[in-house]
């Protein structure tokens, strides 16, 4: 417990760089995942800009890489991230290699969620002579935006787990903090620490996440 | 000048699976709707009914033939230049497909937004639009929050928006009770006597087609099998399938399993007499029945109202000397149409 004291500081930053990693790659890949979902979604068969070419493509390198367990994820796109953000290392690193593989898994809940929409609303956009990207944004968008919500949520509180493996690649967090402070020096109070804030995190999250989808369902 | 022409239109769908003939929704239907019209089309499910609807402002393209509305020929229009045509007509759908996360209010000012109406056109368009359905109190509601002819009512505002001339009503009261129907008729009445707005009827329901239709077609298997006046086309159908279909929504012919049934409890001959508004009265034909010296008795019978003009079918069965029934029969088969059924 001592011990716990005299890292206070360390620890508040450890807690601050796993907001600032999940928070990141919310924005990032939930942008991108949010652009890539909406392109599966309208290029299916049937659908408002179905593009049979575009549609498998993008479905093929999302199963692509969707197994792929997120450590070695880490390492295989560390190249590239070296390459785009100027360094494989750290915690920036990890929150690119995060958006990447974060976008993929919103881009299914994404694609999921908005095929729940009614077609019949879709239509009926349609005929009152809505355009294909308006009535994405318009239409399907807000229609679906309760689950997506949830779905969001859902994402998140894995984003957080996955922040626990920034230290592999010398990054912060706490769980990194948790690892190296209380794992490796024997110290299971620290251990625990880390992980209480880890939890009251995600419980504040889905809460959150809970509270603006019932607003915007209105139930 | 038609409002909407159809020439030999067809629509066929690819095959649903690899080896079996593509399928034919529309098959070579040749109509026309004049401005003012509150045209019905009717027929069983799978008739084509709503997708000869949808090829009327494109949300499907037809397969081959001409489709022109307002003047204008569609079927070769860029997709861009149909969005301006599809502006210029309202639908509204059985299961209403209103924005649940739009409140009333901004449901209806949706296609104002896409017509690229100012902020200021919208508030007054909207507000005028929610007294004429009258919803002014529901605007700040959300759809879920609604009973179904409420929601009807919302459609209607919404497809009227932007002022069009046509307005395709697919199955527009089917989910509603006979009541809301009766109210959503009256309201689409209005549109069509207020505004002049033409109006597409798809239904399977006779009330509909009764109450509000000027003209009918008869749809079955893609093809419009009988069109006309809608007294007419009730009163006295032409085609075996329109017979068959009329035959299932107009009172008083009785159906196969019903004549079974009356021809076990009476004796006599069986005849179905039709009257048809300016045939023979009524009267006349009980009159020569009762003076002719045979036995009748009414087992079985309707009469229909279509815009205010009569038709009907009653069922008699009719005992007496052979002779003196084949007379009376005789004279009243020149007064209307007589169907010995037994």
């Amino acid at each position: 417990m001592d011990r716990l004291f005299e890292l206070g500081s360390e620890f508040w930053v450890a807690a601050a760089e796993t907001l600032y990693m999940v928070a990141a790659t919310l924005v990032i890949g939930g942008f991108f995942g949010l652009l890539l979902g909406v392109v599966l979604y309208s290029t299916r068969p049937g659908s408002l800009l179905s593009n049979r070419a575009v549609f498998n493509i993008v479905n093929v390198v999302i199963n692509f890489f969707r197994p792929i367990p997120f450590i070695i994820f880490i390492a295989a796109v560390q190249p590239f991230a070296r390459y785009v953000i100027g360094t494989g290392i750290g915690n920036d690193a990890l929150i690119f290699s995060l958006s990447i593989a974060s976008s993929f898994a919103i881009a299914r809940i994404v694609e999921q969620n908005l095929v729940t929409v009614s077609p019949g609303v879709v239509e009926a956009a349609k005929a009152m002579g809505a355009g294909p990207l308006r009535i994405l944004r318009t239409v399907v968008i807000p229609e679906a935006l309760g689950p997506l919500i949830l779905g969001y949520t859902f994402v998140l509180v894995a984003i957080v787990d996955m922040t626990a493996m920034a230290g592999f690649i010398g990054g912060g967090g706490l769980g990194n903090f948790a690892l190296v402070y209380g794992y490796r020096q024997y110290e299971p109070a620290i251990t625990w620490a880390a992980l209480l804030i880890i939890v009251i995190f995600v419980q504040s999250l889905q809460f959150l996440g809970n509270w603006l989808a019932r607003k915007v369902m209105r139930r | 000048m038609a409002l909407v022409a159809l020439r030999n239109v067809t629509k066929t769908y690819p095959a649903p699976e690899k080896g079996a003939p593509p399928v034919v929704a529309i098959d070579g239907v040749t109509l026309e709707v004049e401005p003012g019209d509150v045209y019905g089309i009717i027929g069983y499910s799978g008739a084509g009914k709503s997708t000869l609807v949808r090829l009327v402002n494109a949300l499907e393209p037809a397969t081959s033939g001409s489709i022109e509305v307002d003047g204008r020929e569609i079927t070769t229009m860029p997709e861009r230049e149909l969005r301006g045509i599809r502006l210029g007509i309202g639908m509204i759908f059985q299961q209403f497909n209103l924005f649940n996360s739009k409140t009333v209010w901004a449901n209806i000012a949706y296609p104002l937004t896409v017509a690229g109406a100012s902020k200021s056109e919208i508030a007054a368009r909207v507000a005028e639009l929610l007294e004429f359905v009258g919803l002014t109190d529901k605007a700040k509601n959300y759809p879920d929050q609604l009973s179904g002819g409420q929601k009807q009512r919302v459609g209607i505002a919404r497809a009227l928006a932007t002022s069009p001339r046509l307005l395709l009503a697919d199955e527009a009261t089917s989910a509603l009770d006979p009541e809301t129907t009766q109210e959503v008729l009256a309201l689409l009445k209005r549109v069509n006597r207020e505004f002049g707005v033409t109006i597409i009827v798809i239904t399977h329901e006779m009330d509909v087609i009764q109450s509000i239709a000027t003209k009918v077609a008869v749809m079955d298997g893609g093809r419009v099998i009988e069109h006309g006046d809608v007294f007419d086309v009730f009163s006295n159908p032409q085609n075996p399938s329109s017979q068959r279909f009329v035959g299932t929504v107009v009172k008083g012919i009785p159906s196969r399993t019903e004549l079974a049934v009356l021809r076990e409890r009476h004796d006599g001959r069986i005849v179905t007499i039709s009257f048809r508004d300016g045939d023979a009265s009524q009267a006349a034909v009980f009159v020569a029945l009762a003076t002719a010296g045979v036995e009748f008795e009414l087992v079985y019978g309707g009469i229909n109202d279509i815009q205010g003009r009569a038709f009907g079918h009653l069922t008699l069965a009719i005992r007496g000397a052979d002779a003196a029934v084949d007379a009376v029969l005789a004279e009243i088969s020149s007064r209307v149409d007589v169907t010995e059924v037994s």
